[in-house]
């Protein structure tokens, strides 16, 4: 894939987007945004800006109390959206297969194949040969592989995920960032990938939305025009730094200061 | 196209601590196993020789190796009422847990159902089994279920408060991803809260164990009744209006001893239920 990849047709579209929770909160308003098909974009923020919120109503794990939520025509069909957890969110009683079939075992597939596709999904993050292991005995950075294993397992059309490294160590995080783009290219999903850190950012994404908080708004959205596959080259490079100094300007202005 | 897993990611991963054993068990089990054992043999020792020192006779006082010898001499009238209270105490058990899983699974499927029941299964549990147990022996013809109700009724409840605890414990992200996937209510039940609640379930199967055992030798102790099919504690009033003191020790001996197997029996159990992943079945690291 090559600099300045666009994006296909908007695969989520939010209209004027707002979230009051039960207890008051204002946690978003007036959210307007298009995801192509196929990008990788980034929502960058402090902590309790609203980035967790807009994520799980694009998931439609809550629902917007005004305003619009559109999915690309199929794209409310179950197992088209996968979720990462900032935690891995693993069954603890079950091995670590068993976890990635979960997703192909509630839509009804039968045990043997969903076995199958599991391994596979288990393999491309790196963990074959773990099939049989509990999360217990699996490091931090293991358990996020297989947290991403399932979220795959159904090939879905959109990945979302909220913070999904932010626990981790820095190397493991730098690795995991690696594979997560080699993935992306491989499978070709639209990621929405949330976190607070520049740097993880724009070394992802193709497109970062700065948001700010009190109330909870989108106020930038930038482009980071940079060729992929990126690799620890990137990291290093001046492009890379310039890029950083962009975005981290453009948190600061939504901060505030 | 996939990607592999670097080797410091693999070595970050909890390894299993090695230990030295002696005899197949480690230093700190034989500690665990030795250090009460000698206490025992200690306190048995000073009983048996204040009994002889003193001369304390065996209607006030039996030294151990006397109730061990009685133990031995009426092992057939004292193991036909064990196996008795046995099977009252492990059908009470088993009642209990049947009921209290499924009164617990119901709880779960309706916060009504669980708001206008619960109270009365408190109720249950704070009125002592001593005072009902006279009414219920009335009311049943059947001694043994009589007594099998006052064992139940002593051991149900930490069943279904711990269950009931343990089906709304689940985690929250892993109930938002059942719901990203559409589960049914019966997956949801099946694959989340079950599991959830297994740990919890067995700690109550733990407590109720012994529950069960005290409901049914109370419950005896109040029906009183003799004949063949009595009970330990019938033994325990016989001897006492005969003051064969040493053939009450011994059944109490046996009181204990049975309450301490089923005790060791449902750690077991819960082990091994558990042992792949609960905290609860892992061996400690230092
Ligand atoms: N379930 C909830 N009920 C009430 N308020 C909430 C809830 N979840 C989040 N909030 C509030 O909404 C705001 C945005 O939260 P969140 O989306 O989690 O932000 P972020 O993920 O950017 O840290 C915060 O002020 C937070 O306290
Ligand atoms: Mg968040």
């Amino acid at each position: 894939m090559l600099a300045g990849v666009k994006a296909g047709p908007p695969v989520v579209t939010l209209d004027g987007v707002v979230k009051r929770y039960a207890n008051g909160t204002l946690a978003v308003q007036g959210v307007d945004m298009a995801i192509g098909q196929g990008d990788f974009v980034s929502l960058l923020g402090p902590s309790g800006c609203g980035k967790s919120t807009v994520l799980r109503m694009v998931a439609g794990l809550i629902a917007p109390t005004a305003g619009r939520i559109g999915m690309a025509a199929g794209g409310e069909a179950t197992g088209d959206v996968g979720f990462v957890f900032q935690e891995p969110t693993l069954m603890p009683w079950s091995n670590t297969l068993k976890n990635v079939m979960l997703p192909l075992r509630l839509a009804g597939m039968n045990r043997g194949e969903a076995a199958d596709r599991a391994a596979a999904a288990l393999a491309e993050v790196g963990l074959k040969g773990f099939e049989k292991a509990y999360p217990r005995a699996l490091s931090g950075g293991m358990k996020m592989r297989v947290s991403i294993a399932r979220a795959l397992v159904t090939k879905p059309r959109l990945l979302l995920m909220d913070e999904p490294f932010a626990a981790l160590d820095e190397i493991t995080r730098h690795r995991l960032n690696n594979d997560l783009l080699t993935l992306w290219q491989a499978e070709r999903f639209t990621a929405i990938f949330v976190t607070h850190s520049v740097f993880e950012s724009v070394y992802l994404s193709r497109r970062i939305v700065v948001m700010a908080a009190r109330p909870g708004r989108v106020v930038e959205d930038i482009e980071v025009n940079a060729a992929y596959p990126r690799g620890e080259v990137f990291r290093t490079s001046a492009e890379y730094a310039a890029h950083c100094r962009e975005v981290s300007d453009a948190l600061h202005r939504a901060m505030g200061e | 196209m996939s990607v592999s897993v670097s080797a410091n990611e693999v070595a970050d991963a909890p390894q299993e601590a090695r230990e030295r054993t002696i005899l197949g068990l480690t230093a700190d089990a034989w500690l665990r196993i030795l250090m009460p054992l000698a206490i025992g043999v200690i306190a048995l020792g000073g009983w048996e020789w204040a009994v002889r020192a003193n001369g304390v006779p065996s209607y006030i006082l039996p030294g151990p190796i006397e109730v061990g010898q009685t133990l031995v001499r009426d092992w057939h009238t004292l193991s036909i009422s064990l196996w008795i209270t046995l099977q009252i105490t492990f059908a009470a058990l088993f009642v209990a847990a049947l009921l209290g899983l499924a009164l617990a699974v119901l709880f779960a499927q309706s916060r009504v159902i669980e708001l206008s029941l619960f109270p009365y299964a408190v109720i249950l549990q704070v009125t002592p089994v001593v005072a009902i147990a006279p009414l219920i022996i009335i009311w049943v013809d059947d001694i043994r279920i009589a007594l099998l109700i006052c064992a139940w009724i002593v051991a149900f409840f930490p069943i279904l408060s711990n269950t009931t605890l343990g089906l709304n414990s689940a985690d929250h992200n892993l109930q938002d991803l059942f719901r990203l996937y559409r589960a049914s209510r019966w997956q949801v039940l099946m694959r989340l809260r079950l599991p959830t609640a297994m740990p919890y379930f067995l700690g109550g199967l733990r407590i109720s164990g012994g529950l069960a055992l005290i409901g049914a030798i109370v419950a005896e102790f109040v029906a009183g009744t003799g004949g063949r099919a009595s009970g330990l504690a019938y033994r325990i009033l016989e001897s006492g209006y005969n003051l064969q003191i040493p053939r009450m020790f011994a059944a109490l001996v046996l009181i204990s001893l049975t309450g301490i197997a089923i005790f060791l029996a449902m750690t077991l159990v819960s082990h091994l239920a558990l042992r792949h992943w609960h905290e609860s079945a892992m061996k400690e690291r230092r």
